[in-house]
C-alpha cells in the first residue's frame, strides 16, 4: 500500500509536479527522515494567492498623505503578486523557481517562509524552514558579522546552543576569518553573500529557501555551495532555489516551476521547463544569456 | 489507482496534515494572527530581544566607565538646564527638594521618550531581517524599550545621590517605585509599538517626534508639582497619561508617601490601554511590514 498510495497521489494531476513520485524509496523514508516521519511533502502550496497593498511612494510621509487627502488622491496600490499557484515539493529534492523579474518568485518564497500570509489558499510546510534567505543576515551593516549571525539566527528561532555549535562551521564555510568581528559595512558584496549563504546552509534547515544567492562568490565558492546543497539533499532536506542562472538550475534542480506574472506557467523537469522558458525569453527580448548573473 | 484518496481539486485528503506539519499558513480572516501561537512564538524568541539589547549597548560602549558616564550625562544635563530655567522663572525660590523632584521626573520621562523614539526606528531599521525572516515583529519595539530601560537604570543611581543630598526620607515606601516602574515600562512598550507601526506608514513621524516629546514633557508634572497647576489647565494636564504615573512617582520619591490607590489604578489603566491598543495595532499591521519597507 505505501507505494500504491505514492503512485496514486502522483497521478492526480494538477497539484503535483508532473510525472514521478516524490520519493524514490518509500520504505527508506522513516530511516532517512529524522524530523517528520511520514510526511512525504516538504512543502505543499495549494491554490495560493498573495495580494497585498503597498504604497507607490518611495518614502511615505504624513505630510504627503495629508496634502493628498486635500486632493482626494490615494497612493496605495494593490499588487496581485501570486495568483492561484499550486505545487508540491517532495522531500529531499531541489525545486528551482524561475521567471522574469517581478514574476512573484520572491513573494511566493516569503509565503512559504511564513513572512507573508497567503490571501487565499494554503501553504503547508513540513519542517523547519531556513528563512535566512539570500540576504537575511546583515540587516544592520553597522554591526559585526558575528552579531548579525547571532541576531539573525535567534530571530529565525534557533537557540543559543544551536548557534554556538554552528558558529565555527559558518565562519569556516564562509571563509571570513577575522572579518567576522568587523562591521558588515566593511564587507565586499561577495563576502556578504558568502556569509548569508553559509548561515542558511549551516543551520540544518529541513527546508532551505535560497533566493538569488548563487550569484555571489567566485567560481570556487559556487562549486562549494553546490556541493553543500547536494549534501543537504542527501540528508533528506529540501531546497527551493530561486535563480536567474539557468545553468545552475539545470545542474541542481530535480523540478522546476516557472512563474510568470504571478501565475504558474509551467512545472516539470528542468529539461522540459528550461527550454520553454528560454524560448519564451527569446521571444520577449532578443538577447538571453544562460548565466545572466 | 486512487482508492486511497478520491480525486478532488486539491487532492490532499489532508493526508500529510495528519502528521502534524510544523507550519500551515492560511489567510487570516481578521487582521490578527492566532494570538496564542503568536505569543508562544514571541516567548520562544525572547533571547533575540536580550541579544538585541546587548548588541545595542555594546555599540554604545556601555561596558566602559566613560561610556556609562556618557549615558547619564544627557539626562543629567537636561535636569540641570531645566532646573536653572524653572528657578529663574520662579525667582529662585526652588530648592533642593524640588531639584530632586525634577531629576526623578526628568529621568523617568527620559526613559519613556527614549523608548518611544528608539521604538519608532526599530521596525524601519529592521530592514532585511523583516524582509527575510518570519518572527514576531513586536520583538523589535520590545527590545527598544528594554534597551532604554537598561540605560535608565544607571540614572537611578544618580538620582539616589540627589535623593540623599536633598535629605529626602529613605524607607520601605521607596519600594513603591517598583510597581511604578513596571507601569512605566508597560506604558512605554505600548506607545513604542504604536509609533513603530505608524513610522512604517509615515516616515516623517520620527522627524517631529522630538517636538511632540518636548510638548509631552511640558504637559507632565515634572517641571512643576501637579498641585501647582492652575485650575484652567488641569483638564489638559489630567488628560496626559503620564500625569498619574509621574505624580505617583514624585509622591513616592519626593513626598515620601505611598501613592493613592486611585492614582495607581489610573496609571495602570493607561498602561494597559496603551499596551493592548498599541500591541493590537502593531500586530494587526505587522504582516504588511515586509511589503512596506
Amino acid at each position: 500500500m505505501p507505494s500504491a498510495s505514492e503512485d496514486s497521489s502522483a497521478t492526480q494531476g494538477g497539484v503535483l509536479l508532473d510525472g514521478e513520485t516524490g520519493r524514490p524509496e518509500p520504505r527508506a523514508r522513516s530511516v532517512a527522515a529524522p524530523l517528520q516521519p511520514g510526511a512525504k511533502w516538504a512543502v505543499r502550496v495549494a491554490n495560493v494567492s498573495v495580494t497585498y497593498r503597498t504604497t507607490v511612494e518611495s518614502r511615505p510621509t504624513l505630510r504627503k498623505s495629508i496634502t493628498r487627502l486635500g486632493r482626494r488622491e490615494r497612493a496605495v496600490r494593490e499588487v496581485q503578486a501570486v495568483r492561484d499557484v499550486s505545487f508540491r515539493v517532495p522531500r529531499g529534492k531541489v525545486l528551482g523557481v524561475i521567471g522574469v523579474n517581478g514574476a512573484g518568485k520572491s513573494t511566493l518564497m516569503r509565503a512559504i517562509a511564513g513572512i507573508l500570509p497567503p490571501t487565499r489558499g494554503k501553504v503547508v510546510v513540513n519542517g523547519q524552514v531556513s528563512t535566512l534567505l539570500a540576504l537575511g543576515v546583515g540587516f544592520n551593516r553597522n554591526l559585526t558579522g558575528r552579531e548579525n549571525v547571532v541576531l539573525g539566527g535567534l530571530a529565525a528561532g534557533l537557540s543559543r546552543e544551536q548557534l554556538r555549535e554552528k558558529y565555527d562551521e559558518i565562519v569556516e564555510f564562509a571563509e571570513l576569518g577575522n572579518f567576522m568581528d568587523m562591521p558588515m559595512r566593511t564587507y565586499s558584496s561577495g563576502m556578504y553573500g558568502r556569509l548569508a549563504f553559509s548561515v542558511a546552509v549551516n543551520m540544518e534547515p529541513d527546508i532551505l529557501i535560497i533566493d538569488e544567492a548563487l550569484s555571489v562568490g567566485d567560481a570556487r565558492f559556487k562549486r562549494k555551495s553546490f556541493d553543500r546543497m547536494r549534501e543537504l539533499c542527501a540528508e533528506d532536506r529540501t531546497i527551493l532555489l530561486v535563480s536567474h542562472a539557468l545553468r545552475s538550475i539545470r545542474e541542481l534542480c530535480d523540478w522546476v516551476v516557472w512563474l510568470h506574472d504571478g501565475e504558474l506557467k509551467m512545472k516539470g523537469r528542468p529539461k522540459k521547463v528550461i527550454p520553454a522558458y528560454t524560448q519564451f525569453l527569446e521571444v520577449e527580448e532578443d538577447e538571453v544569456s544562460e548565466e545572466d548573473v | 489507482m486512487s482508492t486511497v484518496a478520491a480525486p478532488r481539486p486539491i487532492p490532499s485528503g489532508e493526508r500529510d496534515d495528519e502528521y502534524a506539519p510544523r507550519h500551515v499558513y492560511r489567510p487570516h480572516r481578521t487582521g490578527l494572527p492566532p494570538m496564542r501561537s503568536y505569543l508562544q512564538q514571541l516567548w520562544r524568541r525572547r533571547e533575540f530581544a536580550v541579544e538585541m539589547v546587548r548588541t545595542n549597548l555594546r555599540t554604545q560602549h556601555f561596558q566602559s566607565v566613560l561610556g556609562l558616564a556618557w549615558l547619564v550625562l544627557n539626562p543629567v544635563m537636561q535636569a540641570l538646564i531645566y532646573f536653572v530655567l524653572v528657578n529663574i522663572l520662579r525667582d529662585g525660590t526652588r530648592g533642593s527638594v524640588f531639584f530632586a523632584h525634577l531629576v526623578a521626573g526628568i529621568f523617568a520621562f527620559h526613559f519613556v521618550s527614549q523608548s518611544v523614539s528608539r521604538g519608532a526606528k526599530s521596525v524601519v531599521g529592521g530592514g532585511r531581517l523583516i524582509l527575510n525572516t518570519a518572527f514576531p515583529r513586536t520583538l523589535l519595539p520590545i527590545s527598544s524599550v528594554m534597551t532604554s530601560f537598561v540605560r535608565f537604570l544607571p540614572t537611578l543611581a544618580v538620582y539616589a545621590v540627589v535623593h540623599v543630598a536633598a535629605g529626602l526620607p529613605i524607607g520601605l515606601h521607596l519600594l513603591w517605585i517598583l510597581p511604578l516602574m513596571l507601569i512605566l515600562v508597560l506604558f512605554a512598550t505600548g506607545v513604542a509599538m504604536l509609533v513603530a507601526a505608524a513610522q512604517v506608514y509615515f516616515r516623517d513621524i520620527k522627524d517631529f517626534l522630538p517636538h511632540l516629546m518636548r510638548l509631552w514633557l511640558y504637559a507632565s508634572p515634572v517641571l512643576y508639582y501637579l498641585d501647582e497647576v492652575p485650575d484652567g489647565f488641569r483638564p489638559f494636564i489630567d488628560a496626559n497619561p503620564l500625569t498619574p504615573m509621574l505624580s505617583a512617582w514624585s509622591d513616592v520619591l519626593n513626598a515620601g508617601d505611598a501613592p493613592s490607590l486611585g492614582i495607581l489604578a489610573w496609571s495602570a489603566g493607561w498602561a494597559i490601554l496603551a499596551l493592548v491598543g498599541g500591541g493590537l495595532f502593531f500586530i494587526s499591521r505587522e504582516r504588511e511590514f515586509a511589503v512596506r519597507l
